[in-house]
């Protein structure tokens, strides 16, 4: 047993983190949350560039194969900088999609043609109805065939879109349980899963109405399972709950990264901040809190690289929630930590604070998972 | 990166899981903490090191079998799971073995760890004292030289397992005076009933006398019990502080063995969905502290030493197994106030840990200023 990263992940992680540290993602947040995504974007093309879109993309379609444990690295460096933009949703919409077109005929029909013109964030309001009347089992050619090949159909539409979300030319989001779809104005692709039994995927057509977060960069829309239906069967259904398991690990490695800044900027700030004639890091009240911040983060990170490891849903349960709520423990010393000032919109530290309690929520809740843990969820 | 012990840790784990399922007693021991469990547990140390199980990590000359960290812990997830018994002998085994094995001479590892890996002699500790607790550096109690050896005298407490032990280890204050506490101290073994020491037994909460007084008058040491140089005394109890010690002080199987019992009394009374989470904490805990160890042991296994980061292990453990057995007590219902019930002693017994081992206080010092790098100040 070696568990521990090797040179190669702890470089990535590094060549991650000074990439995002020299590139001003605080700016590029405020700005996404103007709704200027441009900034946002360069951003994303700089670390699609480094490789991090491709974590959750298997080779055939142009991405690095499927590597969980390095994609927690990648996230908790977005989460450390504060990326705006919907990442977790494009890594969970890549592993639906490469779920979806592995799987055999019995398990997955796809739509059958006309889409080949369709452009991203373009289905259409001229779609199918939820009948899926153009809906057939054709399977589009497995993971070897070219992307796009089966022109036109669901399954080339969707291996198009696997290289293009390895090559970060493409973001998705993804609405799944009647829940939000993240960024669904600014999503290339909004995917949503619905039906009954979660058997049908859905390409929307519109990112219908919008609800703000308490995080500013992050925007909730509600998509209609309307637009075109792209794929149907207990295939869907299945590769949602993968789909699934990727976001929460996504999301609980992203959180991490945001515990982590919380921490490391409070330290610099009660380190330099003096009342009393002293630096108020020198107070033990202070140094306890922030203590107790380091191993909530300490004892969460192993969680996430296991989880990573085994993929198993448990173990990332035990990884998303105690992730989430060690950021919330960093999120809530670092508002007590840094007095008044932390408790306003200008100082950049509310891009993570407000970032903190959307993310221990978002891609399974703490009951969720605790319920999952003893087995009754 | 990965989770998977090799065959040979596999195999050595089968082979301890086979050996406890032949011979873990099918009846809790009586309590460790009375004269009669003690007793017992001592038995049980020498059964264990019959077949030498009972110190595996130790080299083989003095009873082990030379376990690599990944195997004693292993070793350890398998003794837990078996519901083996305390370790009566863990204050020898844990702290003044792994200091003989840095500090030691040839002669005193020879002498001294055999009968300690059979049980025969079991160690108490005698580091604090009336006025020196967190400030342990501060202690008085003296040793003056004299002909051949050391004459200790002074008053040690809180010292665990003297009520029934044999011998004891601690610090010891040779050349009063100097300009830092740190300095001048020396750490020596002495024997519980040598003429000049008087035990007190001091009941523990619930009673039990887990801890006692030592009560010096001029105890002889010879030099052959002195551990290092006379004066190292700081800087040899600490030395060990910083290397695995800090990963074995409490193995992870323990507490993944209790979240394993505490889920199965969920599931057995009625699975309350108001305790549920804390069912499901419980199993994250055990499960992020072995988690966290595995880290820790492959860091130390690739050649780095563990120093500051023993004091967040030390604090999770402690109060997570405060919070595991409240939860047991809380399943209970008015049976949890039996003090003879299957969770109480582990519950009193856990309601210690925040304090001996270095105070969580003074461990979120450490961490705070160590590990984040917050300035010192006022304690």
């Amino acid at each position: 047993m070696r568990f521990l990263l090797d040179a190669e992940q702890r470089d990535f992680a590094r060549t991650l983190d000074s990439l995002l540290a020299a590139a001003d993602s605080p700016s590029a947040a405020r700005a996404w949350a103007r709704g200027d995504h441009a900034l946002g974007r360069a951003l994303w093309d700089r670390l699609a560039k480094a490789g991090v879109f491709a974590l959750a993309v298997p080779e055939a379609f142009d991405g690095a194969g499927r590597l969980p444990l390095e994609l927690t690295l990648g996230f908790e460096a977005l989460g450390r900088h504060a990326v705006p933009g919907p990442a977790v949703e494009t890594v969970a919409a890549a592993v639906l999609l490469s779920e979806l077109v592995d799987a055999g005929p019995d398990a997955v029909g796809f739509h059958d043609g006309g889409l080949d013109g369709l452009g991203l964030g373009d289905a259409g309001p001229d779609g199918p109805g939820p009948g899926g009347a153009e809906l057939g089992d054709t399977r589009g050619g497995g993971p070897g065939s070219e992307a796009g090949a089966a022109a036109g159909d669901g399954a080339g539409y969707a291996r198009g879109l696997l290289s293009r979300f390895a090559s970060g030319d493409a973001l998705a989001t993804l609405r799944v349980d009647g829940g939000y779809a993240l960024d669904a104005d600014v999503a290339d692709v909004v995917l949503v899963v619905a039906g009954q039994t979660g058997e049908e995927l859905w390409l929307a057509a519109e990112p219908g109405p919008a609800a703000p977060s308490h995080d500013p960069a992050r925007r909730l829309f509600t998509p209609a399972a309307a637009g075109r239906l792209l794929a149907r069967g207990p295939g869907v259904a299945a590769g949602v709950e993968r789909a699934r398991a990727w976001g929460a690990l996504a999301t609980a490695a992203q959180a991490v990264g945001v515990g982590r800044a919380l921490l490391e900027q409070t330290v610099g700030y009660v380190r330099e901040r003096r009342q009393f004639g002293v630096a108020v890091g020198s107070f033990q009240a202070v140094k306890h809190r922030l203590a107790d911040v380091l191993l909530a983060l300490e004892f969460a990170r192993p969680l996430v690289h296991a989880a990573a490891l085994s993929l198993d849903p448990v173990d990332i349960a035990m990884a998303k929630v105690t992730a989430g709520e060690a950021a919330c423990t960093a999120a809530r010393a670092a508002l007590q930590l840094h007095g008044a000032i932390g408790y306003t919109e200008e100082l950049d530290l509310s891009l993570w604070l407000r970032k903190a309690r959307p993310l221990r929520d978002a891609w399974g809740t703490p009951a969720s998972c605790r319920a999952r843990i003893v087995g009754v969820g | 990166m990965d989770l998977t012990h090799d065959a040979e840790t596999e195999a050595f784990r089968g082979e301890a899981r086979a050996w406890l399922a032949a011979h873990v007693p099918s009846a809790p021991l009586p309590s460790l903490e009375t004269r009669e469990g003690f007793a017992a547990h001592r038995a049980w140390e020498a059964e264990l090191a019959a077949d030498r199980w009972s110190v595996v990590s130790w080299p083989e000359p003095y009873g082990g079998r030379g376990a690599d960290i990944m195997r004693w812990l292993a070793f350890e997830e398998e003794y837990y799971a078996a519901g083996a018994p305390g370790r009566v002998s863990q204050n020898g085994i844990n702290l003044l073995a792994p200091t003989l094995f840095d500090h030691g001479t040839q002669e005193q590892r020879a002498r001294v760890l055999p009968p300690m890996a059979r049980g025969e002699v079991i160690w108490a500790q005698a580091w604090s004292e009336p006025e020196s607790g967190s400030d342990l550096a501060s202690l008085r109690s003296r040793a003056v030289r004299t002909n051949g050896g050391w004459l200790l005298s002074g008053q040690k407490t809180w010292s665990s397992r003297a009520a029934f032990a044999d011998r004891a280890f601690g610090l010891f204050r040779s050349e009063p005076g100097l300009p830092r506490p740190h300095l001048g101290l020396t750490y020596l073994m002495f024997d519980l009933r040598a003429p000049g020491v008087t035990v007190r037994p001091i009941g523990r909460l619930d009673g039990k006398p887990a801890f006692a007084e030592l009560f010096l008058d001029e105890v002889f040491v010879p030099d052959e019990d002195v551990i290092g140089a006379p004066g190292e005394g700081w800087r040899v109890a600490m030395s060990t502080a910083g290397n695995e010690r800090g990963l074995t002080l409490r193995s992870p199987g323990r507490f993944l063995a209790s979240a394993r019992r505490l889920a199965a009394l969920w599931g057995s009374t009625g699975r309350d969905p108001a305790v549920g989470d804390r069912v499901a904490d419980a199993l994250i805990g055990a499960r992020a502290y072995q988690l966290f160890t595995y880290a820790g042991a492959s860091r130390f296994a690739a050649g780095a030493t563990i120093g500051a980061e023993s004091s967040l292990n030390k604090v999770f453990w402690s109060e997570y197994d405060i919070a595991l057995h409240e939860t047991a007590l809380d399943l209970l219902g008015p049976e949890a106030e039996r003090a003879d019930g299957p969770w109480a002693e582990g519950w009193v017994f856990s309601l210690a840990g925040p304090v001996y081992a270095g105070t969580n206080e003074i461990q979120r010092d450490i961490i705070a200023e160590r590990l984040l790098g917050l300035p010192k100040g006022r304690r």
